[in-house]
């Protein structure tokens, strides 16, 4: 069974208390109280499907595969807008991301949706040196829609790349493997430790 | 005191009057055109040693009437308190300096302007009497209360602990009210200080309803009588010397004598047999907010259980604004504003004592007003209760469970949810008597048709609460959806029955905390009615006012139009068909003067002829000065202080412009008007307060009943050949500082177009 299918047996239809249970902040979608502002003073608000107001709202009403599938909170952007206005307080980016992560977890995110693309790509390479090799990362990103694509969009920005590196912002000597943080075999102990936190928390929800 | 008049008058200097007017000018005026000798000056009459020259002159009995030409007579009120004698003030300050602009140019008229004033003072004085009480006054410390819900308990309660014996009626045969099955109250205070903001903190929850202790409190307290089971069959009289019949049940009667009467007669909850749509009486399982609280009294503590077949409710869906907010027939159009809250009480009753219950509030606006209010509402998030921003449509019984469709109004989608039980979020009807002008209307139509349609009205009316023994009906007068007319926010537990104070639901619908704020306000009231009532002394607004209307016998045509009009019900008929003043009941706003075609009605300190003189007194230029006159009668409850503001805010008015204070827009004789065409006014500027369903009229229907005879004045103008546009009614609020000097500047804009009146002498 996959985790997915686990949570639907095991929350039925209350997905306002799986959201609560397993989404980082997730307690706070209770507390909404459905005035509209979050989704008012969004700066990208019209190109979400659903501003945080609705997600809020789809959550109580238990559409929890229209929620967990949408790419609304993906398109969230950290501007915090929302979380300086709401009058209840609620941390609403923190939300965002946490049910972008869990829809993540319970692979539901949505087939080709850039920002998470992006948030991989920048993950797997943090994750090898402890720091983000920024010259690896631009390239992934170059390449991430095909290798035409990708040589295409390098062309456009060949002078751009040219003027960085005659100014020192980018050595193209890092892209053969590129420096590491200090002590990376303690990052890399740092970031294990964290996962199994995070392991041991999710298992205590029960999936 | 001797019946000798002696008139002294006094002209300030201070306050820049000394060097904008020549004072010896005015003095020379008073003295010879006002025929007042004894006329002196002081550089700042509101100073010690001015207020003193006055003393002296009054003590030694060289002063019965006094004039004082200085500031408004709304300005040193403390110094100027002359109560033994009849004063008059000329307003320099405000009505002249102040409105006028400085200069050559203006000098002349600015000084006719003072010196009018002067004239016009000096003639009010001649025709002021000192008002004393009547002596018929009594201190009766005895209040009433009618209404044994928490309003009426807690009006008993603050009364005696004022110190006030209470006679406390209840038609019911316990105490409590509509509230004696409440299980738990709405919390009555905010989270405590230092609670943050933000989720599962410590916020207020339900709370014991208090009833209990009130009854216990009630029963302890050797100040009250209780009467239950009574009804109150007949009450007469007047604030100070009320007389009440109580009926009880087992038939007996008892008269008792009241200073005041506190009606807190509460509400009814609405009949939810008129919601068919949402299945009530065709299931069990929906109840009403209020049948809701049996069901929790009865589970005390343990799960609630739905009526049909006693199972434990697994899901609840309140449905808010049940039959309120709605313009269908049957249905309440107003938000009865204690719903909201009640319905986060009651979910979180599910929430603590139904394990796992999905508890859903449906709601379009969700409104808590109170101090727990906001408070409260986050407490019920935090327990979990859902708020669905929807409207629901109807409820379908379906094998053994219920149906709810709705609309939901954030995704905007129809859609529909299942429950064991609904509760409908019903409204509060006010709990009172006929509407009085109901009753008189089918006393008064004048064809059969209208006889019949009246009578209709009364059919459907419920039955009498107060069975006053007053000409105008027997209850307290309604305003709006059968609430007793109180005014909303200046003047709260007033009622147009003087003495007698509506006190929580009756006035508006509330909560319960509101109705205990309510009846602490309207006790207090009550208790100054009758402290008032036993020194002769006027209510509100005029409170201290010791006159009250009397009326020359010999010139009274019994037309009935002072009995009919007067907005408090003040005067009743004797056997011969005159009126009959009830001095207590009367709030002296002299509706009953402006309504007296034979003008017989008069106070000792407002009358006909006090207004009347002071109108005749301006000096009146030929038609070929170029030099028109503008009268303005101004309401001295809003138009006149709005007219002294402008003065204060640098607001200029026409020179023209002769100003006087009406004690209400009621009180306006349409002799005054008559007079002051003949003599030569070229405009004349009405300014009464909002009248109708926004009343701000302090005498509530006042400025609608001059509005109404005013409505005829065109007649009179074209009867003397004169162009309508020199008389025009204004409703004019006490902020409309620039609006108030702009409309008789506008009057004399008019004037200059249409030309001077020709019947100037």
């Amino acid at each position: 069974m996959s985790t997915n299918q686990a949570m639907v047996e095991k929350y039925r239809n209350n997905f306002l208390k799986e959201v609560e249970a397993n989404v980082e902040e997730g307690e706070w979608v209770k507390m909404c109280m459905q005035c509209g502002v979050c989704s008012g003073s969004c700066p990208l608000g019209k190109f979400w499907d659903h501003p945080p107001q609705e997600i809020f709202m789809m959550i109580r009403a238990g559409k929890r595969d229209e929620v967990l599938t949408s790419s609304s909170m993906w398109m969230c952007t950290s501007c915090y807008n929302c979380i300086v206005r709401c009058p209840r307080e609620l941390p609403i980016t923190h939300i965002m991301h946490g049910l972008a992560h869990y829809a993540k977890r319970l692979g539901l995110v949505p087939q080709n949706q850039p920002t998470a693309k992006f948030a991989q790509l920048f993950w797997d390479n943090l994750m090898k040196k402890g720091r983000v090799n920024e010259l690896k990362l631009g390239m992934a990103l170059y390449f991430m829609n095909g290798f035409g694509e990708g040589v295409k969009v390098a062309m456009k920005n060949q002078k751009l790349g040219m003027n960085m590196m005659k100014t020192g912002r980018m050595n193209p000597m890092e892209i053969l493997g590129g420096h590491a943080v200090k002590d990376l075999g303690g990052f890399h102990k740092v970031m294990k430790k964290a996962q199994e936190l995070e392991d041991a928390r999710i298992a205590k929800h029960g999936a | 005191m001797a019946d000798e008049k002696k008139f002294a008058g006094y002209i300030c200097t201070g306050c820049g009057i000394g060097e904008r007017l020549d004072a010896k000018q005015l003095q020379s005026v008073m003295t010879r055109e006002g025929k007042i000798a004894n006329c002196k000056q002081h550089e700042m009459l509101c100073s010690a040693e001015g207020v003193k020259l006055i003393r002296d002159d009054i003590d030694a009995g060289n002063a019965t009437h006094i004039v004082i030409a200085a500031c408004s007579r709304r300005a040193k009120v403390e110094a100027f308190s002359f109560t033994d004698v009849a004063m008059s003030r000329a307003n320099l300050r405000e009505g002249v300096i102040w409105l006028r602009p400085e200069g050559d140019e203006h000098q002349e008229t600015t000084q006719e302007m003072a010196d009018d004033y002067i004239r016009m003072a000096c003639a009010e004085v001649k025709f002021l009497k000192v008002p004393k009480p009547s002596g018929e006054q009594a201190l009766n410390k005895t209040l009433l209360v009618v209404g044994g819900g928490v309003t009426g308990m807690t009006s008993a309660l603050e009364a005696a602990k004022a110190g006030y014996p209470v006679h406390l009626a209840a038609e019911e045969g316990r105490l409590g009210g509509v509230w004696a099955d409440l299980y738990k109250r709405v919390p009555f205070r905010a989270a405590a200080l230092g609670v943050p903001n933000g989720r599962d903190v410590d916020l207020p929850q339900p709370e014991d309803p208090g009833i209990d202790a009130m009854i216990a409190e009630i029963e302890a307290s050797p100040l009250i009588t209780v009467h239950l089971n009574a009804k109150i069959t007949r009450t007469s009289g007047a604030p100070g010397r009320f007389a009440a019949d109580i009926s009880t049940e087992s038939g007996g009667t008892v008269t008792e004598n009241f200073g005041a009467i506190v009606q807190a007669t509460d509400f009814k909850p609405y009949d939810a047999n008129q919601l068919p749509e949402f299945a009530y009486g065709k299931t069990p399982d929906v109840v009403t907010n209020f049948e809701l609280e049996k069901l929790a009294k009865a589970a005390n503590g343990g799960p609630l259980k739905r009526p049909s077949d006693g199972k434990e409710v697994k899901s609840v869906a309140f449905i808010q604004c049940a039959g309120q907010r709605s313009t269908k027939p049957g249905h309440l159009p107003y938000c009865s504003g204690f719903c909201c809250t009640e319905s986060i009480k009651q979910a979180m009753y599910f929430k603590a004592q139904n394990p796992g219950c999905d508890t859903t509030v449906l709601f379009d606006d969700l409104r808590t007003p109170g101090a727990a209010g906001e408070d409260f509402y986050r407490s019920g998030q935090q327990a979990m209760v859902t708020f669905t921003k929807g409207k629901a449509s109807e409820v379908v019984s379906a094998g053994g469970s219920l149906k709810v469709k709705f609309k939901d109004l954030i995704l905007n989608e129809d859609t529909e949810m299942e429950a064991d039980l609904v509760v409908l979020a019903t409204g509060q009807v006010p709990h009172v008597g006929p509407d009085p002008y109901a009753q008189l209307a089918v006393d008064m139509a004048e064809t059969e048709e209208e006889k019949a349609a009246a009578r209709k009205k009364l059919e459907v009316a419920p039955p009498s609460i107060l069975n006053l023994d007053y000409r105008q009906g027997t209850d307290l007068p309604q305003l709006k959806h059968g609430f007793v007319d109180s005014h909303f926010i200046c003047f709260p537990y007033e009622t147009r029955r003087t003495g007698i104070y509506a006190a929580g639901p009756v006035r508006r619908p509330m909560d319960m905390k509101q109705a205990i704020e309510d009846a602490v306000g309207a006790t207090m009231k009550a208790i100054q009615a009758a402290e008032n009532a036993a020194r002769g002394s006027g209510a509100h607004p005029r409170v201290g006012d010791l006159s009250y209307p009397s009326f020359r016998k010999e010139g009274c045509t019994q037309c009935k139009r002072c009995t009919v009009e007067c907005p408090f019900g003040a005067i009743n008929e004797d056997e011969q068909r005159y009126p009959q003043f009830n001095e207590s009941r009367c709030r002296r706003c002299g509706t009953c003067m402006g309504a007296c075609p034979v003008r017989v009605i008069s106070f000792e300190n407002y009358s006909i002829d006090t207004v009347g003189q002071q109108i005749k007194a301006v000096d009146m230029p030929d038609e070929f000065s170029e030099k028109p006159r503008i009268l303005a009668l101004a309401c001295e409850n809003d138009a006149y202080p709005a007219l002294d503001m402008a003065a204060m805010a640098g607001e200029r008015l026409s020179p023209f412009a002769r100003v006087v204070p009406v004690r209400c827009l009621g009180s306006v004789s349409l002799s005054w008007i008559t007079d002051a065409l003949n003599s030569g006014y070229d405009g004349i500027v009405l300014m009464g307060c909002r009248r109708d369903d926004d009343y701000q009229c302090h005498f509530v229907r006042g400025s609608a009943m001059a509005a109404e005879r005013l409505s005829k004045v065109g007649d009179t103008l074209q009867q003397l050949n004169l162009e309508v546009e020199r008389v025009q009614v204004f409703e004019v609020a006490i902020t409309d500082i620039k609006r108030a000097a702009q409309l008789i500047n506008d009057m004399a804009a008019t004037v200059e177009k249409i030309g001077m009146s020709p019947f100037k002498f």
